[in-house]
């Protein structure tokens, strides 16, 4: 039990230790480099979109520093035809579902084809609206019960979210109905600015779900072993009936909050610094390479495979030519309407 | 006089009306230490203090409504909401509690409160981040909406607003916060809530415009100029309750008139003013009103967002097609 009342689950300490026996798919090595390179991957993504964004090839970008293993573990807890409902720094989750980087870089760049998903078709889109895709995720669930499908929503907010009234609700409604519905906060310690002790007066957000009425508990965000064990667990017993409940995953953001933030204005290095010792990539690498399943060998190999799949993706970004124009009004509406054609055709003659 | 850029002058108005009336809050999400994600509210948090420049937790509905109950105490509060995308819930309050206080207590509680919003597209923000809302603010009865399109009309109806007894939505197009400057005086000078901005005289026909909109305008009007057409351009920066009395009087001189602006056309806030002119001017006017607006579309990503605002041609173009009619 921690200070918050909640447990909190680890598996892997920073050290690279396990200090609990491993779940069965942590026992697998390939598993767990699958995990790593996973994030290894989310990390050149994240360099990458960071250096597009500095030399005015992308817009505004949310980095994930810090917290690959929220994402990757959220992810790889889920089956693939779960849905899952992302906030807007979730991109390790979206990579491993099959969001391509192509389709990121298109998103982040400012055109609407990035959230047309070629793999997970019934993903949501990013959720830029802080907090108002939890109900969506009751829904999603909803449906999934009517129609005696055995799946699960599963919706990723951060820690600033769950000050908006639309996360009380939906966990409140998720709770009323049984919902196969699993919500996880990304809790990163900050929503720009504002730290968690100014977001919010409760001991942890987990604690949040008990006046919901749903099982809450906290994780070691930087233990993907632990996130990926956790979710799984949450996502099987809603999966099997057993009903919504909320993960807290605590990890830190290490960088800026997006390139357009400059978190020095409002926290220092001694602040920071702590939690780079914290750090998911090196806190797997280590255990990795402790149990012999990694060296130098194969991590500048792995490093230069994931950079490679990004670069190639990001010139493929450069290279795809802007939407026609019509495009802005083609997908309003399943049909044209008249009403709507006309401007479009004037918009079309230049009018 | 100092050169101000628009959020400059924001900046100033809030400075000058904390120091001129300690009933006046700030408050929002990261308006405090950070000063503003946009900066408007840089330094006020060191010079006012933790208690007088709120950063708030995450949640917009709340920061309206908490602004409400402020209000309705006397105290002058301006709550920051950090785009307007993320005005929606908010709306809640403005409908239902803001703008209707006075109504229901006939007069016995009021809410002087102010909400601020950067609006509008062409700075090539993410998703949800350049919507123009103004219209569906403007239909609210009870409630001011102001839309400044240059730094010193930003900084004097700021401190209208906040001295106005009534709740005012107070947008501001990110687009100028930088663009451009001019010398503001940090007089403590108010401007009038409810009186257009004349920004050019012209004879033949009247642009009627704004928030950023009103730069393409100016820029038609210079275009039309060398073509040898006089082109008026009037700056509605008090869209509600609308000034109606200056547009009418110039559109009756002139008998034309484009309205532009970079919300949907679709009940658009040009679409009241061409019914009122259409009531009030109707004898006067050569030539049917004409409208460039945004389409009734979602407001398209950066990458096509330039083909979605409307530009200096379009507006130009509907000023040739109204002076083709003899
Ligand atoms: C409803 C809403 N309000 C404000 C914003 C602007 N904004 C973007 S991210 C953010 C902070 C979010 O904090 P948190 O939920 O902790 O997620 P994190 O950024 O830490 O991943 C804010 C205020 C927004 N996008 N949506
Ligand atoms: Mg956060």
């Amino acid at each position: 039990m921690t200070a918050s009342g909640a447990s909190l689950s680890r598996f892997i300490g920073p050290d690279g230790l396990a200090v609990a026996a491993l779940p069965d798919f942590a026992r697998d090595a390939a598993e767990l480099v699958r995990l790593y390179r996973a994030m290894l991957l989310t990390r050149a993504f994240d360099e990458k979109a960071v250096a597009l964004q500095r030399t005015g090839r992308l817009g505004t970008f949310a980095v994930s520093l810090g917290q690959e293993a929220v994402s990757v573990g959220v992810a790889a807890g889920m089956r693939a035809e779960d849905v899952f409902l992302p906030s807007f720094r979730e991109q390790g989750g979206q990579l491993w579902r099959g969001v391509t980087p192509l389709e990121l870089f298109l998103y982040w760049g400012g055109d609407e084809r990035g959230s047309d998903f070629k793999g997970p078709r019934q993903d949501f889109p990013i959720c830029i609206p802080v907090g108002s895709h939890p109900p969506h995720a009751v829904g999603v669930a909803m449906a999934f019960k009517l129609r005696r499908e055995p799946r699960v929503a599963v919706c990723v907010l951060g820690d600033g979210a769950t000050s908006k009234g639309d996360f009380a609700e939906a966990i409140n409604m998720a709770g009323v109905w049984n919902a196969p519905a699993v919500f996880v906060v990304n809790n990163n310690r900050w929503a720009i600015s504002v730290p968690l002790a100014r977001q919010t007066a409760a001991r942890s957000l987990a604690q949040k779900a008990v006046a919901a009425g749903i099982p809450g508990e906290q994780v070691d965000g930087n233990d993907v072993v632990a996130v990926r064990a956790t979710v799984e667990r949450a996502v099987e017993r809603a999966r099997g009936g057993g009903g919504p409940s909320l993960v807290e995953a605590l990890t830190y953001r290490l960088g800026d909050h997006t390139t357009a933030d400059d978190a020095s204005r409002y926290r220092d290095d001694a602040e920071v610094s702590p939690h780079w010792a914290e750090e998911p990539v090196l806190r797997l690498r280590r255990h990795l390479t402790a149990t012999g399943a990694w060296d130098r060998a194969r991590e500048e190999q792995a490093i230069a495979a994931a950079a490679a799949a990004v670069n190639a993706d990001a010139d493929r970004y450069l290279a795809t030519p802007a939407q026609p124009r019509e495009t802005i009004f083609d997908f309003t509406y399943a049909a044209m309407p008249a009403d709507l054609d006309a401007q479009r055709r004037a918009a079309l003659g230049g009018a | 006089m100092e050169e101000l850029n628009l959020v400059q002058a924001v900046n100033r108005a809030l400075a000058r009306a904390m120091a001129d009336d300690p009933s006046v809050v700030v408050l929002g999400e990261d308006v405090g230490r950070d000063g503003g994600v946009f900066r408007a509210t840089d330094g006020l948090w060191t010079r006012f203090g933790d208690e007088r420049v709120i950063d708030t937790p995450l949640a917009e509905a709340a920061i309206a409504g908490v602004a409400v109950g402020m209000a309705a105490q006397g105290l002058r509060p301006v709550a920051e909401i950090q785009f307007t995308g993320f005005i929606y819930p908010p709306i809640d309050q403005l409908v239902n509690h803001a703008s209707r206080l006075r109504t229901r207590t006939r007069g016995r509680l009021a809410c002087p409160m102010v909400l601020r919003a950067p609006c509008g597209g062409g700075i090539h923000a993410p998703e949800h981040h350049s919507e123009s809302p103004e219209a569906m603010l403007a239909q609210i009865p009870g409630l001011r909406v102001v839309l400044p399109s240059s730094p010193a009309r930003a900084y004097g109806l700021l401190l209208a607003a906040i001295r106005d007894p009534d709740p005012v939505v107070f947008l501001e197009p990110t687009r100028l916060y930088r663009a451009l400057r001019e010398p503001v005086d940090d007089n403590g000078e108010a401007l009038p809530l409810d009186r257009c901005f004349v920004l050019r005289e012209g004879k033949d026909i009247t642009l009627v415009t704004w928030g950023a909109t009103v730069v393409e305008t100016l820029a038609a009007a210079e275009l039309l100029a060398g073509e040898g057409i006089a082109a008026g351009v009037i700056d509605v920066a008090t869209l509600h309750p609308l000034d109606q009395e200056t547009i009418v009087a110039a559109v009756r001189r002139t008998g034309r008139c484009v309205i532009a602006h970079e919300a949907p056309l679709s009940g658009g806030w040009g679409a009241e003013i061409a019914a009122r002119l259409a009531e009030h001017a109707f004898a006067s006017l050569l030539a049917p009103i004409q409208r460039v607006a945004g389409y009734d579309t979602v407001m398209p990503l950066p990458r096509l967002e330039a083909h979605y605002l409307p530009s200096t041609q379009r507006i130009a173009a509907a000023a040739r097609r109204a002076m083709g009619f003899a």
